[in-house]
C-alpha cells in the first residue's frame, strides 16, 4: 500500500478514537463539542507559549547584537591605537558572536513559521467549532434515530479529524518549543557564566587594555611635563622673587606643580 | 474525494485525479522507504502542488470527514514515520 493511503488510514484511525462515543448521537454531539472547545484554548495557550519562546530569543538576539557592536567599537580603537593585536582579538570574539546570531536567526525565523501556523489552525478551528455548534443544535432539534448515525457521524468523524490535525500541529510546535527552550537555557547559562559572552567578559579585560593604550601617551606626556618642571626649578625660584601679580596671572604657575603631584 | 492537507485544509479534488496523485504517491513512497529527506521533500511538495490545483478549498467552516489526508508541507520523514508507528495524535 502508497504511503499517501497507509497515512490517511493511520490518521484517521487515530483521530477517530480522540472522540468517544456515546448510545445516543446527541449525547456524543456535546461531547465532541465539549472537547473541541476544550482543545481550541489549549491550541491558544500553546500559541502563546511559542510567543514567549520567540519574545526570549528576541531578547538573546539584542544582547548578543550590543555585545558585537561593543567590540566593533572596540576594534576600532585598537586600531587608532595601532594595536592590531587587540583589534583582531576583539574582531575574532564579534565573529564568534555573529555566528551565535545566525542561529538565533534561524531559530526565530522557525519559531514564527510555527506561531503563524498555529493562529492559522487555531482559526481554522475556532470557524470549525461555530460551524459545529450550530450544526450539532439543528441536528438536535430535527433528530430523527434513523438519519441521525450517519449525519451525525459524518460530523463527528470530521471535527474528529480536525482535532487531530490541529493535535499533531500542537505536538510538533511543543515539541520545539522545548528544543529551543533547552537551547535558549544553555544560552544564557553560557551568557552569565561568561563562556561564551566571554566576548563580553575578556572583552572588558580588552578595554582595560585599550584605555591603558590612551592613558598611556597622556601619562608620558604629564611625565615629560613634570621632567621639565624640576629641570626649571633654578629658574622656577627666580621667578618666586618676580613680582606677586605675575605669579598669580600665569595659570600653570609652577607654585601649582606640588598640588598636582599630591593628587596623582 | 475530500483531501485533507495537515495543518493546511481540505481540498475537493475530482475523481479523475486519483491515477495522478498515485502516480505522486509512489515516488513519496520510495522516498520514505530510502530515507533520502531531499527526494522525499520534493516528492511530498509535488503531491501537495497537485492537489491544490486540481482540487478547490473547502471553507474553513465546511466539517466533514476526508477520503485521504496527507503529510503537512513541512513533515519531514521521522515525523511521518512517528505518525505510521505508535505516537497519538492528540497530546496531553
Amino acid at each position: 500500500m502508497g504511503l499517501m493511503r497507509r497515512f490517511s488510514s493511520i490518521f484517521k484511525a487515530k483521530a477517530s478514537k480522540t472522540l468517544d462515543k456515546y448510545e445516543d448521537p446527541r449525547e456524543t454531539l456535546d461531547y465532541s463539542y465539549e472537547r473541541t472547545l476544550e482543545m481550541l484554548q489549549k491550541m491558544r495557550r500553546a500559541v502563546a507559549d511559542v510567543a514567549t519562546s520567540r519574545k526570549r530569543i528576541e531578547l538573546q538576539a539584542q544582547q548578543l547584537q550590543r555585545s558585537a557592536a561593543k567590540l566593533e567599537g572596540q576594534a576600532k580603537q585598537a586600531m587608532s591605537q595601532n594595536r592590531e593585536d587587540l583589534a583582531r582579538e576583539a574582531l575574532t570574539r564579534r565573529q564568534g558572536i555573529a555566528t551565535q546570531l545566525t542561529d538565533l536567526q534561524a531559530q526565530h525565523d522557525q519559531l514564527k513559521a510555527e506561531e503563524a501556523r498555529m493562529v492559522e489552525g487555531s482559526q481554522r478551528l475556532q470557524a470549525k467549532v461555530d460551524a459545529f455548534r450550530i450544526r450539532k443544535e439543528t441536528m438536535k432539534a430535527n433528530y430523527t434515530a434513523a438519519e441521525a448515525q450517519t449525519r451525525v457521524n459524518e460530523a463527528i468523524s470530521g471535527i474528529g479529524e480536525e482535532m487531530g490535525d490541529v493535535g499533531l500541529a500542537m505536538q510538533r510546535a511543543e515539541d520545539k518549543v522545548a528544543q529551543m527552550q533547552a537551547r535558549s537555557g544553555a544560552l544564557d547559562e553560557l551568557m552569565a557564566s561568561g563562556a561564551l559572552d566571554d566576548a563580553s567578559m575578556s572583552s572588558d579585560r580588552l578595554q582595560a587594555e585599550l584605555d591603558r593604550g590612551l592613558a598611556e601617551p597622556a601619562v608620558e606626556a604629564e611625565l615629560a611635563r613634570l621632567r621639565g618642571e624640576l629641570t626649571g626649578s633654578s629658574t622656577t625660584a627666580k621667578q618666586l622673587d618676580a613680582p606677586a601679580e605675575d605669579a598669580t596671572a600665569a595659570p600653570q604657575a609652577p607654585a601649582q606643580a606640588p598640588v598636582e603631584e599630591e593628587r596623582r | 474525494m475530500i483531501v485533507r492537507i495537515s495543518g493546511e485544509g481540505q481540498f475537493d479534488v475530482p475523481e479523475g485525479h486519483v491515477d495522478e496523485l498515485n502516480r505522486l504517491d509512489d515516488d513519496l513512497t520510495k522516498a520514505v522507504d530510502s530515507g533520502d529527506e531531499a527526494q522525499f521533500t520534493t516528492a511530498l511538495e509535488a503531491l501537495l502542488a497537485s492537489v491544490r490545483t486540481a482540487g478547490e478549498e473547502l471553507p474553513a467552516d465546511w466539517i466533514g470527514p476526508s477520503d485521504l489526508v496527507l503529510p503537512s508541507p513541512d513533515a519531514t520523514i521521522h515525523e511521518v514515520r512517528e505518525v505510521l508507528g505508535d505516537e497519538g495524535l492528540i497530546p496531553g
